[in-house]
């Protein structure tokens, strides 16, 4: 007998990752409800006057969307490591950084995707103009994943720790900047009507380079943490 | 050549030897800021526009420089520990986060003193501030981290990863701020306009420059003679060394 | 399981293991071949977890080499991995999953044996817990189902830190027969344990931490 082929681990490790998500649901709706509940906070702390809404509006969205991307992060490792699954993934005969991707992309289908779909009511929250929506959905779908590439390599070094939480966030909250610079602009642009391809391209590009460089980061990290 | 660096990467002849090299380049160091200071607060012409107050900026401008280019020395070195786990790499890549914490903290503080006159605030959210705001950040992550992890050399390990993933993240991070910054148009007053500056203004800015450079490899050296001692004091030499003291 | 491993050895160099900046022990050095097992005893902290988890590749010695066929382990790399299986202090199941889900992934994550999953959990007396929920299982058969990755892949080096936590005497006899069979068939085992491993085979190298 040959060794599990490598796509057919990734499927069972994808597959292993969501059903374990759908059997703790609450793991999806906290962050949901963190992204919601900060952007609603705003109108009540800086007032309702639906211009100031609309001109912060984009700022807000993003920085709630990342927050709610680091409070979900430590999930990504953290009851692997507690139950000694990781050690497991960590000796498997495949490539890690594979076996990465697919943690990350469950990651991202069970965190990042819903924020995309209850961006839409707090874009109306915010008053933000139909064409803003429509990039803030697009900057969503393309800066979010980013988010959980990058993140994966800053909980992969803190996953053994006891206070990982806290020196997570300061790790990985500046390498969000980019992130968060060309997708907020995208979106207050297109509120303003102004275009978008370039903030667009750049998101795409971020996307394009974490995907090929932080599987292997993530991976590296995750070695020198357990070992 | 290569066997005198093979002996140097030994922590116990880097001990030796750098106890040696530390006093003459606190003279050199001491040197070069006295002639950087001449030259900068007495020689250098007065600006017409900014008047005396364009001074700091013999403080301000190589404190810039030092913070990347420490960064980049630390992650330098952070690769050489992880590829060839040479201990000394490790300990020098440690070493080096907080004096470019340090450096970058200055370029901050002398930053806003430079700000107040031009802009009537202290903190302005001009490009190269912002940026050097979040280098700073990514400094105090490398040595929150290392704090963290308990094993000495897991944590240096760890470490030089995350030093790693900034260095690709700096030039991104800068262009996102530039870009941010020309988008908002924020204060662009520190622009100096490099290739008219004043040759008198740029000997001192020179000698400062290789004064902090003179500074970093200092207090780097004494700072890792520190951690080598920490790492190896179960060793027989270090043994050996306290034991003549006492 | 008739198929017997093809002929393999594990080579310990002059190894040290540095923990915190206490040495745990240095200069340790061992052969094993196709049928022996490697015993490690030592007090506790004396580094026997330490040593399996260099073994297995989780660590690296802090000195010294290991070889697989004479190939160091960190070149092997995941070629090394499929050669191995770790049953470490954690159980590396997951709460969450039924019995039958944890193995299909265990399974996935190395060689497949051939051997049906529900085959696998019968011979662990977990038959007819396919669909039970891990967190379900008392604390001897969570250990149970753990040690049935041993034989839902194929892998011809077992590494094991204290295989018998948790389980009855029964259990006991039922992991030592497993292994007994493994060694007869050419395997390998590195076992650390605070309970007397009772093998047929008197090919035992006995390695003491604590001297």
């Amino acid at each position: 007998m040959k060794p599990a082929t490598l796509p057919q681990a990734f499927a069972i490790l994808l597959r292993r990752d969501l059903t374990l998500a759908y059997r703790r649901r609450s793991e999806i709706i906290n962050p949901l409800l963190f992204f919601v509940l900060v952007t609603a906070m705003f109108p009540l702390g800086v007032g309702a006057d639906p211009a100031l809404l609309r001109d912060i509006g984009p700022g807000i969205i993003w920085v709630a969307a990342l927050l709610a991307a680091l409070l979900s992060l430590e999930t990504v490792f953290r009851s692997d490591f507690d139950d000694g699954s990781l050690e497991q993934l960590l000796l498997s005969p495949h490539p890690l950084s594979v076996l990465m991707i697919a943690k990350v992309l469950a990651h991202w289908l069970v965190t990042g995707l819903p924020l995309l779909i209850v961006a839409p009511l707090l874009s109306i929250l915010l008053h933000l103009s139909d064409d803003a929506m429509h990039t803030l959905l697009i900057t969503l779908a393309l800066g979010t994943p980013v988010l959980s590439l990058v993140g994966a390599i800053g909980v992969a070094l803190t996953v053994g720790l006891r206070k990982g939480g806290t020196i997570l966030s300061i790790l990985v909250m500046p390498l969000y900047v980019p992130v968060l610079i060309f997708a907020a602009s995208a979106v207050a642009n297109s509120d303003a009507g102004l275009p978008v391809n370039a903030h667009l391209s750049l998101l795409a590009a971020l996307l394009v380079l974490a995907t090929s460089l932080s599987p292997a980061a993530t991976a590296a990290s995750l070695r020198i943490s357990m070992s | 050549m290569l066997h005198f660096f093979h002996k140097l990467a030994s922590p116990k002849h880097f001990y030796r030897i750098s106890g040696n090299w530390i006093p003459w380049l606190g003279l050199a160091c001491f040197g070069f800021t006295l002639a950087g200071l001449y030259e900068g607060l007495l020689v250098a012409p007065t600006d017409y526009q900014q008047g005396d107050s364009y001074r700091i900026m013999f403080i301000h401008v190589p404190a810039a420089w030092m913070s990347l280019f420490i960064y980049m020395v630390m992650a330098g070195a952070g690769v050489i520990g992880l590829v060839w786990r040479i201990k000394l790499a490790e300990i020098m890549a440690i070493s080096s986060a907080h004096i470019g914490a340090s450096f970058t903290f200055l370029a901050l503080i002398t930053g806003s003193i430079w700000g107040k006159p031009m802009w009537g605030a202290w903190w302005v959210w001009d490009a190269r501030l912002t940026s050097e705001l979040i280098l700073l950040f990514l400094y105090l992550g490398v040595i929150a981290l290392y704090n963290a992890v308990e094993d000495s050399r897991t944590a240096a390990r760890a470490t030089s990863i995350l030093a790693l993933v900034g260095v690709v993240n700096i030039p991104i991070i800068h262009f996102s701020v530039e870009w941010w910054n020309t988008l908002h148009q924020g204060p662009t007053v520190t622009k100096f306009g490099a290739p008219s500056i004043d040759i008198h203004m740029l000997i001192p800015l020179l000698l400062m420059a290789v004064a902090f450079k003179l500074f970093y490899v200092m207090v780097l050296l004494m700072r890792a003679r520190v951690e080598v001692l920490q790492r190896e004091r179960n060793t027989g030499w270090v043994q050996e060394l306290v034991s003549d003291y006492e | 399981m008739n198929h017997t491993y093809t002929a393999a050895t594990l080579e310990a160099r002059d190894i040290a293991c540095i923990r915190d900046d206490r040495t745990l022990f240095d200069k340790l050095s061992f052969t094993l071949e196709a049928g022996q097992a490697v015993l490690v005893e030592g007090r506790n902290g004396s580094g026997k977890t330490s040593l399996l988890r260099i073994l297995c590749g989780i660590r690296q010695p802090d000195e010294g080499t290991i070889h697989w066929n004479g190939g160091d382990i960190y070149r092997l790399a995941t070629g090394y991995n499929a050669a191995t299986a770790w049953v470490g202090h954690k159980d590396g199941i997951k709460l969450e999953l039924s019995a039958e889900e944890n193995l299909v992934f265990a399974r996935s994550l190395g060689t497949p044996s051939g051997l049906e999953i529900s085959d696998a959990l019968e011979a662990m007396e977990l038959g007819g817990f396919d669909d039970v929920i891990a967190i379900n299982l008392s604390a001897g058969q969570k250990r149970r189902l753990a040690l049935a990755r041993l034989l839902v892949t194929r892998s011809p080096l077992w590494i094991l830190d204290e295989p018998f936590t948790s389980l009855d005497t029964h259990g006991i006899s039922l992991i030592e027969n497993m292994i007994n069979i493994h060694l007869a068939d050419g395997g390998m085992l590195a076992v650390t344990s605070h309970h007397p491993v009772g093998l047929d085979s008197a090919d035992i190298t006995r390695i003491n931490l604590s001297e």
